[in-house]
């Protein structure tokens, strides 16, 4: 069943580094894990989730903008928003599932040293508010707020996508002016029952645009700037200023170290708002990862990357599952056991999981596509976008 | 940096063995926290004053739910009355009072409004403040949780008092429901700032539960289980004052 790797002329770099991103988001997601220790968050100042979101600008670019030019803005538009709907779809079925856990939590944990955290399920106590505020996408548990944030970046991609077509510096430079106005007036969507987004989209934005950015040409204007090796150095460094600043946080005889007028300008570090300082790191790593992954890179094409490159091929389904799979594990943790060896095994079996289902979902594809009466190819095809998501 | 914590807490361990019986001094091994999570730079200058000048010590404890525990027999057990006994046995020349102030189901703002009419009420050396729990289950927005925060801090230190930030329990069950991570961040933040010491209580109590010191994952209606973790929380905060107050070497206490 191991299909040779789909390649379409795209820098198959996206799909291994977005496969390996979903990989950290489900090993982050699942809570008192030991084997989280070993995603990139607890190694510098961005995550996962902008590797997620970058590529996934860049590929609904990619094969959006391809549609654009060939079908039109209506075509291509209306495409953009059938994927927005599929997502909200998708995160509506988590939240199913979501309530379905904690409802059986609630009613099979009665620890007395816990009271105070039980505050948690209140929201059960008014379903006729809680689920309304869910559909409109206000009340989003921990670990389910991804998902909106596409769903709001892809309603507003139609015409963002026009513009870097015809006017590309003008698109971003747009998107930059947001974020900072962003900033600036501290605009958010609200959030039930009070607060804001966790991904700020007005902030988000930068990144997901800047992906499509780089998909319709702009990677390569940058490329002289990108390969240079005073900006490699420069990122290098950078790199190795935010590691150091990392060990701060988890060996706390180190943060004795940092000077105080350095605390008072990098923290806090925001995560909602899309921090200068995580941006510039994720920037330093895509730096690095030109420099030295190179796009003919023969490991791209042997049967060790095939996993995280088919995961990253549908990413929309596997960044589901691995939310499912998050709260799967969570539970067997809860019900059998939450020590070390359970940690490695639910962690390990997860990935599995996700590479079975990628691996199905490709097998279906090609099916499909055999079968007389599949869609029309004109179609973007739905995996190779799975960006989107 | 490990082994004068460690021997403070075996000393503690001691210390507890002889009024409180073998129960306690066997539990005294389980709940050992690494010294990098008690030990830290910041002082506690007023707390040092209080107990060298004046020989008395006044802690009160701001905070919510999880500062109490439920049933006749709570208050003693709670981790506030456990550190009273604590700091008693191991200051005994020291007159230390530790008064309560839960309310449960305020958050940080709710509780920093508070802190003016403690001052004046219980006039305290030392105010430890633990919050964070409810403003992440409200999703109280994050930088609201840290102005209420520095508020508080602030008019403490205003009126004298040493404090503590305590942050928000381990609770392996309920932690996939809600994100604590921006908070207990913004926490860790404003100790850094205002110098003050943080009681990691959610990494501690991780690191109970990754040692296998306590099932935190047990679901039962038992009361054992809070009374032993409230007990370790009470000896613990004890171990972070006498450390950031300096008061292990003028406190020496014969046969110990």
């Amino acid at each position: 069943m191991h299909a040779p790797v789909v390649t379409t002329g795209r820098d198959l770099r996206l799909d291994l580094f977005r496969g390996i991103a979903l990989w950290l988001i489900f090993l982050d997601h699942i809570p008192s894990n030991l084997v989280a220790w070993g995603t990139i968050r607890n190694y510098g100042f961005s995550d996962a989730t902008e590797i997620f979101v970058f590529v996934s600008g860049y590929t609904a670019a990619f094969v959006y903008g391809k549609e654009m030019r060939e079908r039109g803005f209506i075509i291509a538009g209306a495409h953009i928003l059938r994927r927005a709907w599929q997502i909200y779809v998708a995160h509506v079925f988590l939240f199913a599932i979501y309530l379905a856990e904690i409802s059986y939590v609630a009613t099979s944990f009665e620890n007395p040293l816990y009271a105070e955290e039980m505050n948690i399920l209140d929201f059960l106590k008014q379903p006729d508010v809680t689920i309304v505020q869910a559909l409109l996408l206000k009340f989003k548990p921990s670990n389910m707020d991804v998902l909106p944030l596409y769903i709001i970046l892809l309603l507003l991609f139609p015409p963002i996508l026009w513009l870097l077509q015809f006017r590309s510096s003008l698109a971003l430079g747009a998107s930059v002016l947001l974020y900072v106005l962003t900033w600036h007036f501290n605009w958010n969507m609200p959030s039930y029952p009070s607060g804001h987004w966790y991904f700020n989209p007005f902030a988000w934005q930068l990144l997901f645009v800047f992906g499509a950015w780089c998909a319709l040409g702009g990677a390569q204007r940058l490329s002289t700037v990108l390969q240079s090796p005073v900006t490699v150095s420069i990122a290098a460094a950078y790199l190795l200023f935010a590691f150091v600043i990392s060990l701060t946080w988890y060996l706390p005889g180190m943060s004795q170290l940092v000077p105080h007028w350095l605390e008072e300008l990098i923290y806090p570090i925001d995560k909602v708002n899309l921090d200068v300082l995580r941006f510039a790191h994720f920037l330093a790593l895509v730096v690095l990862t030109l420099r030295f992954v190179p796009r003919d890179w023969p490991f791209l094409k042997s049967w060790w990357a095939w996993p995280p490159i088919v995961c990253g091929q549908h990413s929309l389904e596997i960044f589901c599952l691995g939310v499912f799979l998050s709260f799967a594990a969570h539970f067997a943790m809860v019900e059998v056991s939450g020590a070390v060896w359970m940690q490695f095994l639910v962690s390990g079996l997860g990935i599995l999981v996700m590479i079975a289902a990628a691996g199905l979902l490709t097998w279906y594809k090609r099916a499909e596509g055999r079968s007389p009466g599949s869609r029309s190819r004109k179609t973007p095809d739905a995996d190779l976008a799975g960006g989107e998501a | 940096m490990k082994t004068p914590v460690a021997a403070t807490l075996a000393g503690l361990a001691v210390a507890l063995s002889a009024p409180a019986g073998t129960a306690v001094a066997a539990e005294g091994h389980k709940c050992e926290i690494p010294g990098y999570l008690l030990s830290g730079n910041n002082e506690l200058k007023h707390v040092a004053e209080a107990v060298k000048k004046d020989r008395r010590l006044t802690i009160a404890v701001v905070g919510t739910g999880s500062s109490i525990l439920a049933g006749p027999d709570g208050p003693r057990s709670a981790y506030p009355a456990r550190l009273e006994t604590a700091l008693q046995q191991r200051l005994p020349s020291v007159a230390v009072k530790v008064v309560t102030l839960v309310r449960t189901r305020m958050s940080a703002e709710d509780l920093a409004q508070g802190m003016a009419k403690l001052l004046v009420d219980e006039k305290p050396d030392l105010v430890i403040w633990q919050t964070g729990t409810l403003d992440a289950i409200r999703r109280i927005e994050p930088d609201d949780f840290r102005a209420a925060l520095e508020e508080g801090v602030e008019t403490l230190h205003k009126g004298g008092a040493d404090v503590i930030l305590m942050n928000m329990q381990y609770s392996p069950r309920t932690d996939i429901m809600v994100a604590l991570g921006p908070y207990a961040d913004n926490m860790r933040v404003v100790a850094q700032q205002h110098e003050i010491p943080l009681f990691d209580r959610h990494a501690i109590m991780r690191h109970w539960s990754d040692t296998g010191a306590f099932d935190l994952y047990a679901a039962g209606k038992d009361n054992v289980l809070a009374h032993r973790v409230h007990d370790c929380i009470g000896r613990a905060i004890a171990s972070m004052i006498i450390d950031a107050a300096h008061l292990g070497p003028v406190e020496p206490k014969a046969g110990e």
